[in-house]
């Protein structure tokens, strides 16, 4: 078996399962946000049942607080009355809160080979610690507050096959842009990715931002092996008990995509898709832009900050640009100050927030007018995601848009 | 929750996104009521004004992909849409409107034959699609017994209390 069956057979009580079978598993993590956690509470109350553990679900209020307006902060309160009713081990309020898939891997709340379910698409981050996590939307996370379960098709995998180590300058957003510019924001669609091959080339940071982008291409979850590096990350962060999982020899595989990474460029995802990639030194023309957001749950971490740290220190942002950095967890944020980065952003002229989902969807912090264009390290640059309908959003690296900061145009150097 | 549906046909191309279907900026709250009237907006202004109960909407292949917000699929059964017809559907949004009652037909290539303004005849128990205006007719894939269930029941609470 591949990692994803194997993980999905242990929480089934199964010896193997194959793809296409519809399992019951049991969870052991359950995530909701200020979004999507309100109406999963409604059904949740339709159902009549306690919570199946009060120390396996995690409500972060993330997307739209510190609350931006009144409606957003009956979520917060809505949020906040449930995690206290039912005694919620793992809710933060504003100021001890982060980014959802910043702060669970950071706390040491999802680790290797555990299963979550996530009302948040972007849930597959936890893949990069060797767990399968998965998005789901409200009314499943309802049903596994209440039970403990949920039901999962076992999908097909893809293996992505890594070859050799990064070319400067390349980040784990590369190699995912890269990705879903080949197979297509539907190319892994009811599937399961795998990475396998040159993994130790790519650091923890790296593999949270590729398997937390495995949904643009429609897929399921986006897993990587337990090596050196995932257990340096989780040892000491994992408080309850984990068993790594690693594929078999004779694991079956859909099929095969091979990334040479001392051969990737750095790229950006023109609008309105995450598959519209080009190398940044393709691009002819000018793409002038008003905005660079840097943060979010694929790219909040310190590692990423450190990247535009370096490229902005000492340097300004171009006159016609707003650049905002969001740390994607307190923790973060204060690391970020103690080694001086959060200094460098300041004095290059950035605004840097408190963390929030904030911009990625729209929210807030960063909002676009008509005709604006950003470029940005989130996730989505669909149609009207950042803000009004007729801006763009351009997806890039942490060191490309630092770059494309300073100039005022998308930009892979400082010239 | 099998029904015989007739309606006219609001047609998508590829990729409809959550964030098209319902924009973010509406997430503030989740009352049917409010998703409906901001539906499709950044699309199709048209769609929240005019369209009738009854009416389908028909999209191209990973319709519903981006964000997990089942606020998309209540948005569309709010609008008075009782099915509705791709090529394929994103997967969490698959789960979301089978979960809520909202039947999701695939149909792969066959939706290039389907246009806006046709009228649509479905049994959704069958997977049947007639179109009434060219006289063509399509069968979707059909979905896992267990999913079936899920839908029989109208959605994942009833299926789950009535267990």
């Amino acid at each position: 078996m591949n990692i994803s069956e194997k993980i999905l057979a242990r929480h089934a009580g199964r010896d193997k399962v194959v793809p296409g079978e519809i399992v019951t598993c049991k969870l052991d993590m359950v995530l909701a946000n200020d979004v999507t956690a309100p109406p999963s509470i409604k059904e949740f109350e339709k159902i009549g049942k306690p919570v199946f553990d009060n120390e396996k679900i995690a409500l972060i209020p993330d997307h739209f607080q510190p609350a931006k307006d009144i409606k957003s902060a009956d979520l917060a309160k809505a949020v906040r009355d449930f995690s206290k009713k039912h005694n919620l081990k793992y809710y933060f309020e504003a100021g001890r809160v982060g980014i959802e898939h910043v702060i669970l891997p950071e706390m040491g709340i999802v680790g290797p080979g555990m299963l979550t379910i996530g009302a948040d698409s972007h849930t597959c981050t936890y893949g990069a610690v060797n767990g399968f996590s998965t998005g789901v939307g409200t009314t499943d996370l309802a049903v596994a507050m209440a039970t403990g379960e949920a039901w999962f098709k076992v999908p097909e995998t893809i293996e992505v096959r890594l070859k050799g180590e990064k070319a400067p300058h390349i980040t784990g957003k590369d190699v995912i842009l890269y990705l879903i510019g080949e197979i297509g924001v539907d190319g892994a669609l009811y599937q399961a990715l795998e990475f396998t091959g040159d993994v130790k080339s790519l650091t923890m940071t790296d593999r949270l931002t590729i398997s937390n982008m495995a949904i643009e291409a429609g897929a399921k979850n986006g897993v990587f092996p337990f090596d050196e590096i995932t257990k340096e990350y989780v040892e000491g962060r994992v408080q309850v008990p984990y068993e790594p999982v690693n594929p078999d020899a004779d694991a079956k595989y859909v099929r095969t995509v091979e990334i040479d990474l001392s051969k990737l460029r750095p790229v950006v995802a023109f609008p309105h898709l995450p598959e519209n990639t080009k190398a940044v030194a393709d691009i002819k023309d000018d793409i002038k832009i008003q905005q660079v957001v840097i943060g979010s749950c694929t790219n909040g971490r310190l590692e990423d900050l450190q990247i535009a740290a370096e490229v902005l220190k000492g340097k300004k942002i171009h006159d016609d640009v707003r650049c905002i950095v969001i740390p994607g967890s307190q923790w973060v944020y204060k690391e970020a100050m103690r080694l001086g980065y959060v200094d460098a952003f300041i004095d290059a002229g950035c605004v840097v927030s408190c963390p929030t989902c904030g911009p990625c969807l729209g929210g807030y912090m960063g909002i676009l007018s008509a005709g604006e264009r950003c470029v940005s390290t989130t996730n989505r640059n669909f149609r009207g995601r950042m803000g009004h309908v007729d801006s763009e959003v351009y997806l890039a690296s942490p060191y490309t848009a630092a770059c494309s900061a300073i100039m005022g145009k998308i930009a892979e150097e400082v010239r | 929750m099998a029904a015989i549906l007739e309606g006219k046909v609001w047609r998508y191309g590829d990729n409809i996104d959550t964030d098209v279907i319902i924009p973010a900026r509406y997430l503030n709250s989740f009352d049917p009521k409010d998703l409906a009237a901001h539906c499709m907006e950044d699309i199709d202004e048209t769609f929240s004004k005019n369209v009738e109960n009854g009416d389908i909407i028909v999209g191209g292949k990973n319709f519903g992909c981006g964000s997990s917000r089942e606020h998309a699929p209540v948005a569309i059964k709010a609008s008075g849409v009782p099915v509705v017809i791709a090529a394929s559907f994103a997967r969490i949004f698959y789960r979301n409107g089978i979960n809520i009652g909202l039947p999701l037909l695939e149909i792969g290539d066959d939706v290039e034959k389907i246009k806006a303004g046709h009228k649509l005849k479905v049994d959704t128990a069958t997977g049947v699609i007639e179109n009434l205006t060219t006289g063509d007719t399509f069968k979707a894939q059909a979905m896992p017994d267990f999913v079936e269930e899920i839908a029989k029941a109208g959605g994942l609470i009833n299926y789950i209390k009535n267990r």
